[in-house]
């Protein structure tokens, strides 16, 4: 985003932490091929590369989760074998991931006291926990439940817990990937805080432009080898993106939309009560989709998309008609077949396990969806040949690099997966297609071509409603962009009129006319009962 | 030192493997057993496992023992593929056998050949009504299927208890429990002369290639076969969640049921107390050992047979207890688990570094 010169320049003298032709093979694929790096104390140095470079199986080799099968690491200047985290912890290293391992029904200090050595006293513990997130600007109320803290707050407890153990290495995995533009700022700060009293910080990416405003130098990964280090602030995204796929970073051709499309997905005041007791009600939305838009939904996940998303495909079938129409069917009480009768394609967020069967053939997975749609069947029997047609289709026509139509669904990567559903799902002609994190964990190319096939389908007079999380996907490719906080809907607004910075203000909860249905500010809900 | 390996994908080679290095490991395990108890193992091994075997009358006895085993398996496999964990096949196969005895002492003394293909149908609707329960309790109320059907076994066996010890007892029976004999109409007809064979065996193999048309070429065995697999792509596809368990059920039911009206029209005649063999619950051991899979079943259904005779052989001829049979069931399902390990990991041996302090 903006040049602003990383501060402070890491010191010379011993590297906090060197690896030295670190190799990991796993039995099909070989993960990283004779890596080196070297951090400094005080520097944050960004591990770049895409989905399946290599970058989490690296820190997970010096966070001592996994052992490399060659190679060494030399931690201060002395060789060791990091035998497993709780070594890694006494060595001084840290690490937040990217999935957060947080009890829900535990406070913060519970959580907290869980990862340290021995029993440690609450009440002195809580007040530790205070004193560090005054001093690094990371507010969390030690006595709060898990479950009842947002996103942004739980990453705070990770960073805490890690930094009660005065880390001197840490290590970030995709840290910003749950969190509004205005978090990020926030944990930019306190990154350059720790830096700056000597913490060494190993920020994995593939935003190239966080990594140019925050760090000071950085590895790139390609195929498990290291392609190249640079020092951000004196590149450009374009720059870093060739070192990191090895060609120029892709962009999707977008044209206006059309105007006045027939409203193809009508949300008329859909309210549902979360099944799952630390879900997201819906309360009250609207919304209309019509032929050739595609409308964005915005916000921090875990606010309601997940049943937002089940309430449109039919997985969670509500107990009246209206509140969910497509193409002008009142389809609030229809099973997902139905739905998809009536033209509504969906691609869900999960590709193994719900829109895949890991398992099944490809073949197998076209008869998910489009049984019906492309008459794969025969008097309740399977028609295979059909089957495998269809599968190949998909394969050719979306660039599914997989072993044909027999390959099993879970051996292709999740790029290939992704384009093989989402080709799947676009295959059959839908007059509605909800699409939720479409390029989530796919790689730079294979994200551009599923957001050009997208835009392609709305050129062709299709609805698209598309539920993703970055920012800039969404900003790319829709025409009208809504947020939806704590289960309600703010109102959309021409992509072209709006600005990240806006849309991250509302992902708070904040829009114009938004109600106040809560006295208080969304980051403090009420207190958990006991402490 | 050895460690096991997740292997990146399950071994299909080991999955075929599997069972059948479990059966060499339960001989060997059997033989030890022998050997323990002052068996010559060598002897144990031939009176259990080739005694039965060696004439086409032990042939068809095998036969005759896998029938309802390979019924009632094929059956709970269709719904183990989708989860749905019916485990009071047992019962079912005593409610089949009680409703084809209803037909058959209603209409006693019909000469009529409609009467044997009435009773079968009774039998697969008495089974598959037994199994209704636990499906309408776990669709209606959630409750859990494998306690339903479980304890559904034991009121299944005091209703039996009851109609043999009650109304059904065979005034001419000298107060034994059990119903008179039925006619000639209301018998299977022997396939094989000369030995008990009856036509449950053909029906069976019949069952076995329907089932495997249904869980392999069929849309609603394919629809199981995803809620198995993934439960949530079920849904995501829209297959109705209370469909697989009715029908997992009903037709676990149903087979049960068969093989129970089998077992009344076939070897024994009549219904009596002792109906409930066990065959029910060595089913679930055979549609494991089976993988799950139609011929698998097959296979596995002959060897429990063999089993069973293996273990009344045992009992004659080395005087060890009848239970001997019920030790090589479970030692046979022990390996069985204990190799599917090397279904999804490998063993591997490690050179340990000295580790970093």
């Amino acid at each position: 985003m903006t040049g602003r010169p990383p501060h402070g320049t890491p010191s010379a003298g011993t590297p906090r932490l060197v690896l030295k032709g670190i190799s990991k093979v796993y039995p099909a694929v070989v993960a990283n091929d004779q890596v080196d790096l070297a951090v400094q104390p005080g520097e944050i140095r960004a591990i770049l590369g895409e989905n399946g470079a290599g970058k989490s199986t690296l820190m997970k080799i010096i966070y001592g989760v996994t052992r490399p099968s060659a190679g060494r690491i030399y931690w201060e200047g002395e060789e060791v074998e990091v035998a497993n985290p709780a070594h890694a912890r006494s060595l001084g290293i840290g690490m937040v991931f990217q999935h957060f391992s947080l009890f829900e029904t535990l406070t913060v200090v519970e959580n907290v006291a869980l990862a340290l050595p021995g029993k440690p006293a609450l009440d002195e513990l809580a007040q530790r926990i205070a004193a560090v997130s005054e001093r690094y600007g990371l507010p969390v109320d030690p006595r709060r439940h898990i479950h009842a803290l947002s996103v942004g707050e739980r990453q705070r407890v990770e960073i805490i817990r890690c930094l009660l153990q005065n880390p001197r290495l840490l290590i970030m995995d995709e840290p910003t990937s749950v969190l509004t533009p205005q978090a990020v700022r926030k944990l930019f700060e306190t990154l350059r805080q720790l830096a700056a009293e000597g913490c060494s910080i190993l920020y994995i990416s593939h935003k190239l432009d966080e990594i140019q405003e925050l760090c000071h130098s950085a590895t790139v990964l390609r195929g498990g080898k290291v392609t190249g280090e640079c020092i951000p602030a004196q590149e450009t995204p374009a720059s870093m993106a060739r070192l990191m796929i090895g060609k120029d970073l892709p962009r999707c051709a977008h044209g206006a939309a059309k105007a006045d499309g027939d409203v193809r997905l009508r949300l008329a005041g859909l309210s549902h009560a979360s099944e799952d007791p630390f879900g997201t009600d819906l309360k009250d939305i609207h919304l209309d989709v019509r032929a050739g838009e595609i409308v964005g939904i915005a916000g921090v996940s875990g606010n309601g998309q997940q049943e937002l998303l089940r309430a449109i495909s039919g997985e969670e079938v509500l107990a009246e008609k209206f509140p969910v129409q497509i193409c002008g069917v009142e389809a609030g009480r229809l099973n997902p077949g139905q739905r998809r009768k009536l033209g509504l394609a969906f691609v869900p967020e999960e590709r193994l396990g719900r829109g895949a069967v890991p398992a099944m053939s490809l073949a197998d997975n076209a008869l998910l969806t489009a049984a019906h749609s492309q008459n794969l069947l025969a008097g309740g029997f399977l028609r295979f040949e059909h089957a495998r047609d269809f599968a190949r289709r998909c394969i050719e026509r979306f660039n599914v690099k997989c072993g044909g139509p027999g390959a099993a669904a879970k051996s292709l990567s999740g790029g290939n997966l992704q384009k093989f559903i989402v080709g799947r799902e676009i295959l059959q002609a839908p007059r509605l297609l909800v699409c939720a994190q479409p390029t989530w964990g796919v790689d730079v190319g294979a994200a551009t071509f599923i957001r050009q096939a997208l835009i392609d389908l709305r050129d062709r007079g299709c609805a698209v409603l598309v539920i993703s999380e970055e920012l800039d996907e969404l900003f790319e490719i829709c025409d009208r962009i809504a947020v939806i906080a704590k289960g309600r809907l703010s109102p959309t607004r021409p992509a072209a009129e709006t600005t990240v910075e806006d849309i991250g203000v509302w992902m708070s909860g904040l829009w114009p006319g938004a109600e106040t249905y809560e006295s208080q500010p969304p980051t403090k809900r009420a207190e958990s009962p006991n402490a | 030192m050895l460690e096991l390996e997740a292997r990146a994908e399950p071994s299909r080679l080991m999955s075929f493997l599997s069972p059948l290095l479990a059966v060499v490991l339960m001989i060997a395990g059997g033989m030890l057993v022998f050997a323990a108890l002052g068996k010559d193992p060598v002897e144990g091994f031939r009176i259990f496992f080739l005694n039965p075997v060696k004439d086409l009358y032990g042939l068809s006895e095998l036969l005759l023992k896998a029938t309802p085993l390979m019924l009632c398996a094929i059956g709970l496999a269709i719904g183990f593929r989708a989860n749905v964990w019916n485990i009071g096949a047992e019962g079912q196969f005593m409610l089949g056998a009680v409703a084809a005895t209803g037909v058959a002492l209603h209409f006693d003394g019909s000469e009529s050949a409609l009467l044997l293909p009435a009773m079968i149908v009774a039998g697969a609707l008495g089974g598959a009504a037994w199994a209704a329960i636990p499906a309408l309790l776990r669709t209606r109320f959630n409750a859990n299927e494998i306690l339903v059907s479980l304890m559904l076994v034991y009121v299944a066996n005091l209703f039996v208890s009851w109609l043999v010890f009650g109304p059904w007892k065979d005034p001419d029976g000298f107060n034994f429990p059990q119903t008179k004999m039925f006619g000639e109409a209301a018998l299977m007809p022997v396939v094989l002369e000369n030995t008990r064979l009856h036509l449950g065996f053909p029906i069976a193999i019949a069952v076995l290639v329907a089932g495997y048309a249904f869980m392999n070429r069929s849309y609603a065995g394919f629809r199981m076969r995803v809620a198995g697999e993934a439960p949530d792509a079920a849904r995501y596809a829209g297959f109705s969640a209370h469909r697989m368990i009715w029908v997992g059920l009903l037709l676990g039911g149903a087979a049960a049921g068969l093989a129970g009206m089998g077992e009344v029209a076939g070897p024994m005649g009549q219904l009596t107390d002792k109906v409930g063999s066990g065959y029910g619950f060595a089913a679930i051991i055979v549609a494991f050992v089976g993988r799950l899979n139609a011929f698998g079943i097959l296979l596995a259904s002959l060897l429990m047979a063999l089993l069973y005779i293996g273990g009344e052989q045992a009992q004659q001829y080395l005087n060890l207890p009848s239970s001997i049979s019920m030790v090589f069931q479970g030692m046979l399902l022990f390996f069985l688990l204990g190799a599917d390990v090397f279904i999804n990991y490998r063993l591997r041996l490690r050179h340990r570094a000295a580790q970093g302090h």
